[in-house]
């Protein structure tokens, strides 16, 4: 068992820009990855931070290997995966989930919860599938009559619950929550961020929290990484951060944060 | 919000339960023709040649719908050739759907050189003209039903393949099919699992649409003298004979007119009632 | 006086109410938030002054009053053309708000034409200029550009140099910067805070988000379910909220400098009060109904 759970080295990754595809032959690739270095120790909740374009959620999609990666290494409890095939990284799977940006696309609309929460379970091989399955849902605070229910019956804070249950149910080591509460209105927001908290204490679980809202981020990761434009600009334990921004760019996300308190002159 | 769902919930769907409806007499009378027609469609009988139907002047029972010049009872040939409508119906919506879905879902979800073949052969296809394409098939297997199948499944299997493709495209792009990935569910298992669902709607609406445009096809060739043998009751036959007699008696024409563009109309109305009926937002 | 009025204003979709007893007042020159989660009711509010409710939304009852005038009892082009003249509006999306087969230009020059019935030419000049007011480079090349050739910010400028064109006295923002990052999210909210107070225009800012209400607001309406449950000025708001909701929201919002401050979501009992304050007032609102 490697003590660091991630370690990621040199990693690049670029797109395809079909809008500029010549007639004949390939078309030219725009890099979202720049050659990102560093590591997440077990027990870590790290949170990666950047605006739009900053590649957050691209590094966070590679890690959980939904995307191809050009080059560089991605090693998960010591193991290289970002060359990985499916089949191989298939019993990786259970050991890293992911909490996506909206319930709503990411549960399939025509399953219902306890099918949606048990999948990843009967595809891992466990036994117990339905005690499992409630278990998962009084973890995260969902009654057990929710079973049966759509996803389209639920409540968006209820949904991304769903999301969470999913997420756990094979007792991961590590999960990666993209924009998890983006979507959410204040009051559940602060329902599921409380909730990721207790799991994470609960469960022993490594968190990689990918945000834009650095008050969240804040009240919730050990460490904070931000990016910007592809690169890393500044990882540090979140208190140094935000206590002490090294990076102007990270002094820049600081600064442009509205607060919720009257603050006379803050627009000049 | 959730009380116009819960409206929609409550409430009947007529257009499902009309359409349904009428397919279902229709297929029920075409499996128990021997049983129901008054008459043997294919017996000539020239005394009896001509007669109008039951509510008007001149009509003699045995006869409901009349009887066309050659004396051959019309309810009895509607009936009979409702069996080789439903039939190709049938054979040629499934077949068509079934080749034309799989294709559209391999070459949509799978992407890569799958979907650089498919999308090329359906293009090529694409631009062969059907009607001739139609007429040349079956001068080369000649005539009869499974020559009429056969022509429909060949030419129409890329309106699937195209619309489920683009579906199929939309639907691999969702969250939902990144989460499957992230559970541990393979290719082929997101494919079935996953995506089937999900384009089943489309799937459903394009093969009622295709069960309907088979009975037209059919019509056409009958009509035109390139379906099964003339002496066969087919709708189409029978509106080209009906067509000729047309100013002394009109119901040879258009009772099987009205029965073609009930069923044409039907198959594509079960289709949109039924995409509402399995969608569990509306339901 | 005040420039817009709403009294008592009602909307139902279908049986159900959108819109309880909304009163509110805009003075001429005044900022004013229109606060609330989903499903609250305040994006409705904005809506219903523009006239552009979805056709399932039916106003019960009340008064739209513009300039003290019944925005309702106006014949419909009566009352586009005082919505035109009077009132603008800056849009959530950028993207979808502008279309993305024309060019930039034409498009916010042809309400100046259409319903204004400036000149072509009028219309350019004044809406370069405001194009330079909005800090946009070379604005000629951009009224050139097709919306996806713009960056969000980019986008968001140009709706916002297109609402104020026609110098409204009211500008209705529809959370116009939630889809920005935060860095450009404050430069869009200096920019509308500098030209509204350039241009002497009331604003009517819908958000959900308290920290960007109390930067640029001076008063407030919170609404939940439709229903008005405190109007205030932001100053009043932040130090001491007067509704439990208001406190329990405030609580709710997580704030990176004070990060030990334990982050409490709106108790049960704060949202079931609340819901049996609307309760109270849907059964009071239908017996007087009755009565009448």
């Amino acid at each position: 068992m490697s003590e660091m759970l991630f370690e990621i080295r040199d990693l690049r990754l670029s797109f395809a820009d079909l809008a500029h595809k010549p007639l004949f032959g390939a078309a030219p690739r725009i890099e979202v990855l720049k050659g990102l270095n560093f590591d997440i120790p077990r027990g870590d909740v790290i949170g990666i931070v950047g605006g739009s374009g900053s590649g957050k959620s691209t590094l966070g999609r590679a890690m959980v290997r939904l995307l191809d990666v050009d080059s560089g290494q991605i090693r998960f409890d010591g193991t290289d995966i970002s060359q990985m095939d499916e089949a191989t990284l298939r019993p990786l799977r259970r050991r890293i989930q992911m909490i996506f940006q909206d319930p709503m696309s990411s549960l399939n609309p025509r399953h219902r919860v306890a099918t949606l929460i048990a999948e990843p379970l009967r595809l891992h091989g466990f036994d117990q599938v339905a005690e499992r399955v409630d278990f998962a849902l009084s973890q995260v605070g969902l009654p057990l009559a929710f079973r049966n229910r759509y996803p389209h019956e639920l409540s968006g804070g209820q949904r991304q619950r769903v999301g969470i249950a999913r997420a756990i149910a094979t007792e991961p080591e590590f999960i990666l929550a993209d924009e998890v509460v983006s979507g959410l209105d204040v009051s559940s927001q602060a329902q599921v961020l409380n909730l990721l908290e207790k799991l994470v204490s609960d469960m022993g679980l490594t968190l990689g929290f990918i945000s834009h809202d650095l008050s969240v981020v804040r009240r919730l990761c050990k460490t904070t990484l931000v990016l910007h434009q592809g690169k890393i600009v500044e990882q540090a334990s979140t208190q140094a951060l935000f206590d002490a921004p090294q990076a102007q760019y990270t002094r820049d996300l600081l600064d442009a944060i509205p607060l919720p308190e009257v603050t006379p002159g803050w627009l000049d | 919000m959730a009380d116009g769902r819960a409206a929609a919930k409550r409430r009947i769907n007529p257009r499902l339960w009309l359409s349904g409806g009428w397919l279902l007499i229709l297929a029920v009378a075409a499996l128990a023709a021997p049983l129901l027609a008054p008459q043997d469609p294919l017996a000539q009988d020239l005394f009896a040649s001509r007669l109008p139907p039951m509510w008007q002047g001149g009509s003699e029972p045995g006869f409901p719908l009349g009887t066309d010049s050659l004396g051959r009872d019309v309810l009895s040939r509607v009936l009979y050739g409702a069996r080789i409508a439903l039939l190709v119906a049938l054979v040629a919506g499934t077949c068509t759907c079934a080749l034309g879905a799989v294709l559209g879902l391999i070459a949509g979800y799978y992407r890569g050189w799958a979907d650089v073949v498919i999308s090329r052969l359906i293009e090529i296809w694409m631009a062969f003209p059907p009607v001739l394409f139609a007429i040349l098939l079956i001068a080369v297997m000649g005539t009869g039903l499974t020559s009429i199948i056969v022509a429909i499944v060949v030419i129409d299997w890329t309106r699937f393949a195209r619309v489920i493709r683009a579906e199929a495209m939309t639907q691999g792009a969702m969250d939902y099919v990144a989460s499957a990935k992230v559970a541990g569910r393979g290719r082929f298992g997101i494919m079935i699992r996953e995506i089937l669902p999900n384009v089943l709607p489309t799937i459903v609406v394009l093969l009622t649409l295709e069960m309907g445009i088979a009975v037209i096809v059919e019509a056409i060739l009958s009509f035109v003298n390139l379906s099964i043998s003339t002496d066969d009751p087919t709708w189409g036959s029978m509106i080209a004979e009906g067509r000729a007699a047309i100013h002394h008696s009109w119901w040879v024409l258009v009772v099987p007119l009205i029965t073609l563009f009930l069923t044409v109309l039907s198959f594509s109305q079960l289709g949109e009632g039924l995409k509402d009926h399995f969608d569990p937002v509306l339901r | 006086m005040s420039f817009l009025e709403l009294k008592n204003l009602n909307a139902r979709v279908g049986p159900l109410p959108i819109l309880r007893d909304v009163s509110l007042q805009v003075a001429p020159g005044e900022v004013r938030a229109l606060v609330g989660e989903s499903g609250a009711g305040k994006s409705m509010i904005g809506k219903a002054i523009l006239g552009t409710l979805p056709d399932a939304i039916r106003i019960t009852g009340g008064e739209i009053l513009l300039e003290g005038e019944d925005l309702q009892a106006m014949s419909p082009k009566d009352r586009r053309r005082m919505i035109g003249a009077k009132v603008a509006l800056i849009p959530q999306d950028p993207l979808t708000a502008l279309n993305p087969a024309r060019r930039v230009g034409p498009q916010i020059c042809n309400r100046l034409v259409d319903i204004l019935g400036w000149r072509r030419r009028e219309a350019e000049a004044r809406v370069i200029e405001l194009l330079h007011e909005v800090h946009i480079p070379a604005p000629e090349r951009v009224m050139r550009a097709y919306p996806h050739e713009l960056s969000g910010g980019m986008r968001q400028r140009i709706l916002i140099a297109s609402a104020f064109a026609a110098e409204p006295q009211l500008i209705i923002a529809d959370e116009p910067t939630t889809a920005l990052d935060v860095t450009v999210q404050k430069q869009i909210l200096r920019l509308i805070r500098d030209m509204q107070a350039r241009h002497g225009t009331a604003l009517l800012f819908v958000t959900h988000d308290l920290g960007v209400v109390s930067k640029l607001c001076q008063s407030m309406t919170v609404l939940f379910g439709g229903k008005v449950l405190e109007d205030t000025s932001v100053d009043q708001f932040f130090s001491a909220p007067d509704h439990a909701y208001s406190a329990a929201l405030l609580a709710a919002t997580p704030k990176y400098t004070d990060p030990g401050g334990s982050l409490m979501p709106v108790p049960e009992a704060t949202i079931h009060a609340v819901e049996a304050e609307i309760a109270a007032h849907d059964l009071a609102h239908q017996t007087e109904t009755v009565r009448q």
